[in-house]
C-alpha cells in the first residue's frame, strides 16, 4: 500500500479472531474419516488478506462461519461475503480471491460458489454475475495486474497466519 | 656504495623497469633490508628513469620505489622520509598514468612512524590539490581512503588543525563515488571527522550532503560476491554518520520526513530507525520545528501500515523522540517541547480511543503507550489525558468486545513501569478506579474479560501503592472463586499465571484465604451419595480438584507458601495410598507434576532446601508402604508405573538443587535404604527390617521397580557429593538390571547405573569395572537362546551413552558392540533406534540438570567417528538388513546441530534419499524431519539432486501413514522456498501431484496439503514472490 494513498474505509470496524480449531482424539486416528466440514473451509479464507487493509477478511467480518456452506457427499462449496461498505469497490476483488484460495486448495471435485451476502452491496447482482461466471473468472486471472493483487491477498502473512 | 653492490642495484632497477620483471621488487626490498645499499642509493640508481622522456618509464621507475617502500617503511630514517615525501608530492602533478604508483608510495609513507611534523598536513594538501579522487579507479581511490584514515589515526591534531580544509578535501575526494566497499571507507572517515570533533566550519552541509544522498541504502550484494559485504553493513556505516552530531538535524530531519513517503518497505524502515538513533543524542531544539511533519509522517506510518516491522519501529521513533524532548531543560521563554508534540500526539489518537469496535483503537492506543512509556513526565500527561475518558467508558459502555479491548488499552497504560524509585507512580490518582473496574470485570461471566481482566490485575500488582491489602484480599478471594467455578482451560490458565505473579508480591493473603480453601475443596467428599453422583458431576468434582492442585502449585514460589501447600498436596498422595481418597490415577499424577513444579520454582534458600527435603522421605516411604503392600487387598495408585515415573523428576529436581550438606546426607539415607534395608529415617516407621529393595526375586517386581527413585536421588545429586558405598551399590544395580525381567526395573537399574558411572572419576577403577560389565554384557549377548538379551542390550546402551557424553575411550568399544547389533535378527530393530536415545537429551538421566558430564560437541564427534562405519555397514548388509542401518542414520543426523547437518549433508546425501524410498515408515518419518529443517535453508548439494529429491517427496505424500504424508507435505511445502530458478521447472508437477492429498481422508493431511498447494501456486506468478 503506499504511503500516501487514501483509504475508502480507513478506520472499519474490526471483529475477533477465532482461534486455531481445536484437535481431538479423532483427528490423530489413522482410521477415522475426517469430513470437509464448514469450519474447514472457514479456516482456508479466513487468513485472506484484505486488499485495502493489513486486516484479514475474518477480522473485518467479511467472512463468517455461518455464512459458509458445504456438502462434502454433494461436492458443493458455497460462501457468502459481507463487504465492509455497500459501495466498497473491492467486492468483486475480494470474491475472486476466495474463489481463488478454494479452487486452489480443495479437491476438484467440488463446485465452488462465492458471492455477496444478499443486501450488502450496491451493485450485488452485477458482482455475483462476474463471480459466477467461469470464463470471465479465466480471463481475469490470465490479467497478470489481477492476479498480481488476488495472490498479493492470498500470501500467507504472519499476522493473519 | 661498493661498486659490486652499485652493480647489483643497477641490474635490479634495469631487469624491474625496462625488463618489465615484477618480482625483482621482491628482491630490491630484500636487498635493501639486508643493507646492501639505502633508499636513498635506490632513488639515485633510479635517477635515468625517473627523468625519462616517456612517461611508462617514469612509471615503472616509481612503482618500483613505491613497492620496496611498501616492504620496508618501517626502515627509514626521518631525514630519508622527508626527502621522499617532498619527490612523492612533486610526482603527484606528473603525468596522470605514473599517478596510481604515487598513491601507493605515499600510502607507504603515511604509515612511517618517523613521519616528520608538518608533513601530513602537506600531504594531504598535495592530494587534494592535485588528484581529482573521482577519476581515479577503484584500488587508487580505496588507497587515497586508506591515506586519510591512516593520517587521522596517527596525526590527529594535525589534520584538526588543517581546519575546515580537511573536511572540505574529503567531502570533494568522495563526491561521486559509487563502490561499495569504498563507501564503507568513506562513511569510515566521516564517522570520525563527526564523531571525532573535526572543525566542519561552513562545510557541514556539503558533508551531509554528500553523505546523505546515500540514504536509505538500496544494495543487493551481487551473486557469490566475494568480499561479503550486505546492505545491513552499509546501513549501519551510514547511519552513525548521518546521526552523529545535530549539526545535521536541520538537513536530516526533513529527508526523514521525506524519505518516509517512500513505496519500499525497506527505505521505510531505514528511516525509521535512523530517525530513532538520532533522536537519541538530539536536543529538544534541534527536532522542535520539525514536530509536526515527523508526527504526521509516524502517524501515517502506524495508522495504515500492513507490516509489523514498520509499525514496531515507528512506535520505537515515537518513543524515542518523546524521551529525547523529555529531557530537555527549560528556558523561561521557550516552549516546552514536549508538550506540543503530546498534543500533537493527543490530538490525533485521544478520539479514537472512544471507539473501540474500530481498527484505529489499537494503533492509536499503541502510539500513546508508547510516549507514556517513555518518561515519567510524558506519562503523566497521557494518563491525566486519557485514562478518565476510558475509565468512563468502561463503567457505561454494555457490550462485552468493547468493554474487553477498553480494558486491554487500559492494561497498555498500567504495564509499562517507568518511573524512577522516588516517583510515585502515575496511575496512583487513578487507583480506585482501575481497581474496582478490575473487580467488576472478574465477575463477569465472560470468559475475555475475565482473562484480560486478571491481565490488568497482574500489572497493577507490579506496581508499588496500586493495590490496598483489601485489594489484595479481594483479589485473592475473586481467583479462588474462579479456580472452584470456571472451568473454561483458558481462564484456568489465566488464573494461575495471575494467582502466581501476586503470590510473589503477597503470600500473605494466598496464605490466610486461597490455600486453606482448596485445601478444603480437595479434600471434600464427593458431593451426595447415590443417583445423584452421576458421572459427569464426578467429572467435573474431579477437574475442580485438577485445577485447585495446580493452582497450589503456581502460587508456591515463596518459602511461607511452599510450607503451607506442599503438605497439602503430600496429604493428598498419602489418602490416595491408602484409598481413604476418591483419588483417581490422573490425579495423582497431577498431584506429582504440581510438586515437580514447586520444586523447580521454589527459590533455592536455606529456608526451601528445607522444607523441601523431608519432601524425599515421605515420597520414599509412600512408596515403599505402597510396594510392601504389594497386590494384596486394595491395589495403591503409588504402584502404577506412571505415578513412580511421575514422582522421578519431583526427587530429581529437588536432589539436583540440594546444597552439599543435605545432599550428602539425602544421598547416604537413600543408599541405606536401597542397599541394607535401612528404613529409620522414614516417617510413619512401621516397616519390616528384612527388606532387599535391588534383590531380584520372582514376582516381586513392586518393589524393584522402586529403583527408579533411586536413580533420581543418586544420579541427579551435584558432582561433589560423594555416594557411599559406591561399590557395592554398582554391583547390585547391574545384577538387577541383567536379571529382573519386569521392563521398569531393569531399565531403570541401567539407566541409575549408567548416571553413576558417567559421573565416577576416571582411572583403572572404571576403567576395569566398564570391562566386567561389558564383558557380561557380552556374554548375554552372544549367546543366542540367553533369556536376558533384552536386558543385556538395555544396559549395553545406557552405559554407552553414559561414557559416550563424557568422551570416555571406552565408549568405542560399547558403541561398536551396538552397531554390530545393528544386523542382529532379534535387537536389530532395537539397536537401530537406541541410536535415537544416545544422540538425543534424557529427561530423567545424564543430562545437564543432572550435573551429568556432558560435553558439548558429543553428538558432532560421534558422527565424524562413526558416519563411515555406518555407510560401511549399510552397504555391506543385505537388502533386508539395510533398513536398520538407514533408521540409525536417521536418528544420528536428525540430532546434529543444524550446521553440521548442511555441512554434513552432501556426503549422506545419497543415503538419505535412499532411506526416503526405504519401505520402513518410521524410517521414511524419521529422514523428512531431519530434511526438512535443512530445507529451509538449502546447501547447494541438494540443489543438484532436486529431481530425486521432488520424486521421492511427492511419491510418499499418498503413503499409508498419515505422519508420513503429513511429514513429506511440509518437505515439499518447504521446498517452494528454493531459489525460484531451480524449482519452476517442477511446479506444473508439484501442483498435479498435491491435488491428491487435497483429498486425503484425514483433516490434518488436507491442510498441510493445502499450504504447500498454495505455495508452490504462488511462486513464479505475479505478486507471489
Amino acid at each position: 500500500m503506499s504511503g500516501g494513498a487514501r483509504l475508502e474505509n480507513a478506520n472499519p470496524l474490526i471483529f475477533q479472531r477465532t482461534g486455531e480449531r481445536l484437535q481431538t482424539a479423532n483427528d490423530e486416528d489413522e482410521d477415522v474419516a475426517d469430513p470437509i466440514d464448514d469450519r474447514e473451509i472457514f479456516d482456508l479464507i479466513r487468513s485472506i488478506n484484505d486488499p485495502e487493509h493489513p486486516l484479514s477478511l475474518e477480522e473485518l467480518n467479511v467472512v463468517e462461519q455461518v455464512r459458509v456452506r458445504v456438502d462434502d457427499q454433494e461436492n458443493i462449496v458455497g460462501v457468502e461475503f459481507t463487504p465492509t461498505i455497500p459501495h466498497c469497490s473491492m467486492a468483486t476483488l475480494i470474491g475472486l480471491s476466495i474463489k481463488v484460495k478454494l479452487l486452489r486448495s480443495l479437491p476438484e471435485r467440488f463446485k465452488i460458489d462465492a458471492h455477496i451476502t444478499p443486501g450488502t452491496h450496491a451493485s450485488e447482482d452485477a458482482v455475483n454475475k462476474q463471480l459466477a461466471d467461469k470464463e470471465r473468472v479465466a480471463a481475469a486471472l490470465e490479467n497478470s495486474q489481477l492476479l498480481e493483487v488476488v495472490n498479493q491477498c492470498l500470501i500467507s502473512n504472519a499476522r493473519t497466519g | 656504495m661498493m661498486a659490486a653492490d652499485s652493480a647489483l642495484l643497477l641490474g635490479l632497477v634495469e631487469e624491474f623497469v625496462l625488463g618489465q620483471q615484477d618480482r625483482k621488487a621482491v628482491d630490491t626490498a630484500t636487498e635493501l633490508k639486508a643493507g646492501q645499499f639505502t633508499i636513498l642509493q635506490l632513488v639515485e640508481a633510479l635517477g635515468l628513469h625517473l627523468t625519462s622522456s616517456q612517461p611508462q618509464t617514469r612509471g615503472r621507475g616509481v612503482q618500483l620505489l613505491s613497492n620496496v617502500l611498501q616492504e620496508c617503511y618501517g626502515d627509514l630514517t626521518e631525514r630519508e622520509v622527508k626527502v621522499l615525501i617532498v619527490f612523492y608530492e612533486n610526482r603527484l602533478k606528473d603525468h596522470y598514468v605514473i599517478t596510481p604508483h604515487v598513491i601507493q608510495g605515499l600510502k607507504a609513507l603515511t604509515k612511517c612512524s618517523v613521519l616528520p611534523p608538518g608533513s601530513a598536513v602537506s600531504i594531504l594538501k598535495s592530494l587534494f590539490q592535485d588528484i581529482h579522487v573521482q577519476s581515479l579507479m577503484l584500488a587508487e581511490r580505496s588507497c587515497v581512503y586508506n591515506i586519510l584514515i591512516q593520517l587521522m589515526e596517527s596525526r590527529e591534531s594535525e589534520l584538526k588543525g588543517l581546519g575546515a580544509d580537511f573536511v572540505f578535501g574529503f567531502v570533494q575526494s568522495v563526491d561521486g563515488e559509487r563502490d561499495p566497499r569504498n563507501l564503507l571507507l568513506a562513511f569510515h572517515i566521516a564517522r570520525k571527522i563527526v564523531h571525532e570533533g573535526y572543525d566542519l566550519g561552513k562545510f557541514t552541509e556539503e558533508l551531509f550532503e554528500v553523505t546523505s544522498c546515500y540514504f536509505p541504502i538500496d544494495f543487493s550484494p551481487p551473486a557469490n560476491d566475494p568480499h561479503g559485504i550486505t546492505q545491513e553493513e552499509l546501513v549501519l556505516a551510514l547511519r552513525v554518520v548521518l546521526t552523529g552530531t545535530p549539526r545535521f538535524a536541520e538537513f536530516l530531519l526533513p529527508l526523514i520526513i521525506e524519505k518516509l513517503d517512500s513505496d519500499v518497505q525497506s527505505a521505510k524502515l531505514d528511516s525509521l530507525q535512523t530517525l530513532t538513533a538520532c533522536a537519541s543524542v538530539y536536543e529538544h531544539k534541534d527536532l522542535a520545528q520539525f514536530l509536526p511533519g515527523l508526527w504526521a509522517s509516524l502517524r501515517r506510518e502506524v495508522f495504515q501500515t500492513a507490516s509489523e516491522r514498520v509499525e514496531s519501529a515507528g512506535l520505537a521513533a515515537v518513543g524515542t523522540l518523546t524521551a529525547c524532548l523529555s529531557r530537555s531543560v527549560l528556558n523561561s521563554d521557550s516552549e516546552d517541547s514536549l508538550n506540543v508534540f503530546l498534543e500533537l500526539v493527543l490530538k490525533d489518537c485521544q478520539h479514537h480511543l472512544c471507539e473501540p469496535d474500530l481498527k484505529l483503537v489499537w494503533p492509536s492506543a499503541k502510539l500513546l503507550q508508547a510516549t507514556s512509556t517513555a518518561s515519567y513526565r510524558a506519562s503523566h500527561r497521557v494518563a491525566a489525558a486519557v485514562l478518565p475518558s476510558l475509565i468512563e467508558q468502561y463503567n457505561s459502555r454494555t457490550q462485552c468486545a468493547q468493554r474487553r479491548t477498553l480494558l486491554e488499552v487500559l492494561q497498555g497504560f498500567v504495564h509499562p513501569v517507568t518511573s524512577s524509585e522516588e516517583d510515585e507512580s502515575v496511575l496512583l490518582d487513578f487507583r480506585q478506579s482501575l481497581c474496582s473496574i478490575v473487580f467488576s470485570a472478574l465477575s463477569e461471566s465472560n470468559a475475555d474479560l475475565q482473562i484480560t481482566s486478571m491481565r490488568l490485575l497482574t500489572a497493577l500488582g507490579q506496581q508499588t501503592g496500586l493495590l490496598l491489602e483489601s485489594d489484595v484480599e479481594l483479589a485473592v478471594d475473586h481467583l479462588t472463586r474462579l479456580i472452584l467455578e470456571e472451568g473454561d482451560p483458558k481462564v484456568s490458565l489465566a488464573v494461575v499465571e495471575c494467582a502466581g505473579a501476586l503470590a510473589r508480591l503477597h503470600p500473605a493473603a494466598f496464605i490466610s484465604k486461597m490455600v486453606p480453601r482448596l485445601k478444603e475443596e480437595i479434600f471434600s467428599e464427593p458431593m451426595a451419595q447415590g443417583d445423584s453422583a452421576t458421572p459427569s458431576r464426578e467429572h467435573s468434582q474431579q477437574a475442580v480438584r485438577q485445577r485447585c492442585v495446580a493452582a497450589l502449585a503456581a502460587v508456591s514460589s515463596r518459602p511461607s507458601l511452599v510450607q503451607e501447600s506442599t503438605p497439602v498436596l503430600l496429604q493428598v498422595l498419602t489418602s490416595a495410598h491408602t484409598g481413604t481418597g476418591a483419588f483417581s490415577l490422573e490425579e495423582v499424577i497431577s498431584v506429582c507434576h504440581s510438586l515437580q513444579k514447586i520444586a523447580e520454582q521454589a527459590q533455592d534458600t536455606e529456608e526451601t532446601g528445607g522444607v523441601f527435603h523431608d519432601v524425599i522421605p515421605r515420597l520414599l516411604g509412600l512408596a515403599l508402604q505402597a510396594a510392601l503392600q504389594g497386590s494384596s487387598g486394595h491395589c495403591s495408585p503409588i504402584l502404577e508405573e506412571t505415578v513412580l515415573s511421575a514422582m522421578v523428576p519431583i526427587i530429581s529436581t529437588t536432589c539436583a538443587r540440594l546444597q552439599s550438606r543435605l545432599a550428602g546426607q539425602t544421598a547416604s539415607l537413600a543408599v541405606s535404604l536401597f542397599l541394607d534395608g535401612d528404613v529409620s529415617f522414614l516417617p510413619e516407621n512401621a516397616f519390616p527390617t528384612q527388606i532387599q529393595l535391588l534383590k531380584v526375586r520372582f514376582q516381586c517386581w513392586s518393589q524393584s521397580q522402586m529403583v527408579c527413585l533411586l536413580m533420581g536421588c543418586v544420579c541427579w545429586l551435584p558432582r561433589t557429593v560423594e555416594v557411599p558405598q559406591m561399590d557395592r551399590l554398582l554391583l547390585e544395580l547391574e545384577e538387577l538390571s541383567c536379571t529382573c525381567d519386569h521392563p521398569l526395573s531393569y531399565t531403570s537399574a541401567a539407566k541409575c547405573y549408567a548416571g553413576l558411572v558417567n559421573k565416577s572419576p576416571a582411572g583403572e577403577v572404571l576403567d576395569s569395572l566398564i570391562d566386567r560389565t561389558l564383558k557380561r554384557i557380552s556374554t548375554e549377548l552372544d549367546s543366542a537362546s540367553s533369556p536376558v538379551r533384552t536386558q543385556a542390550f538395555t544396559l549395553l546402551l545406557w552405559v554407552s551413552k553414559a561414557l559416550l557424553l563424557r568422551y570416555h575411550p571406552l565408549s568405542t568399544a560399547l558403541t561398536d558392540k551396538l552397531f554390530s547389533l545393528l544386523s542382529d535378527p532379534e535387537l536389530g530393530w532395537l539397536a537401530a533406534d537406541g541410536f535415537s536415545l544416545l544422540m538425543s537429551d534424557s529427561p530423567d538421566v545424564l543430562n545437564r540438570g543432572s550435573h551429568a558430564d556432558v560435553r558439548i560437541m558429543y553428538r558432532q564427534r560421534f558422527f565424524t567417528e562413526n558416519s563411515a562405519k555406518l555407510v560401511e555397514g549399510f552397504n555391506a548388509a543385505v537388502q533386508e538388513k539395510k533398513s536398520g542401518y538407514l533408521k540409525a542414520l536417521s536418528h544420528i543426523v536428525n540430532n546434529l546441530p543444524r550446521q553440521v547437518q548442511l555441512t554434513e549433508l552432501p556426503a549422506l546425501l545419497p543415503l538419505l534419499l535412499e532411506a526416503l524410498s526405504c519401505p520402513d515408515q518410521g524410517v521414511q518419518v524419521s529422514t523428512l524431519s531431519c530434511l526438512q529443517p535443512v530445507l529451509l535453508d538449502p546447501p547447494s548439494a541438494l540443489i543438484t539432486q532436486l529431481e530425486v529429491l521432488v520424486g521421492r517427496t511427492l511419491a510418499l505424500t499418498t503413503s499409508p501413514t498419515m505422519k508420513v504424508r503429513i511429514a513429506s507435505l511440509r518437505c515439499i511445502h518447504a521446498l517452494s522456498r528454493f531459489p525460484e530458478h531451480e524449482i519452476m521447472p517442477f511446479r506444473a508437477r508439484v501442483l498435479r501431484a498435491l491435488a491428491a492429498p487435497l483429498d486425503d481422508h484425514k483433516r490434518v493431511v488436507r491442510s498441510e496439503a493445502a499450504v504447500a498447494r498454495n505455495e508452490w501456486f504462488l511462486l513464479g506468478s505475479p505478486g507471489g514472490r
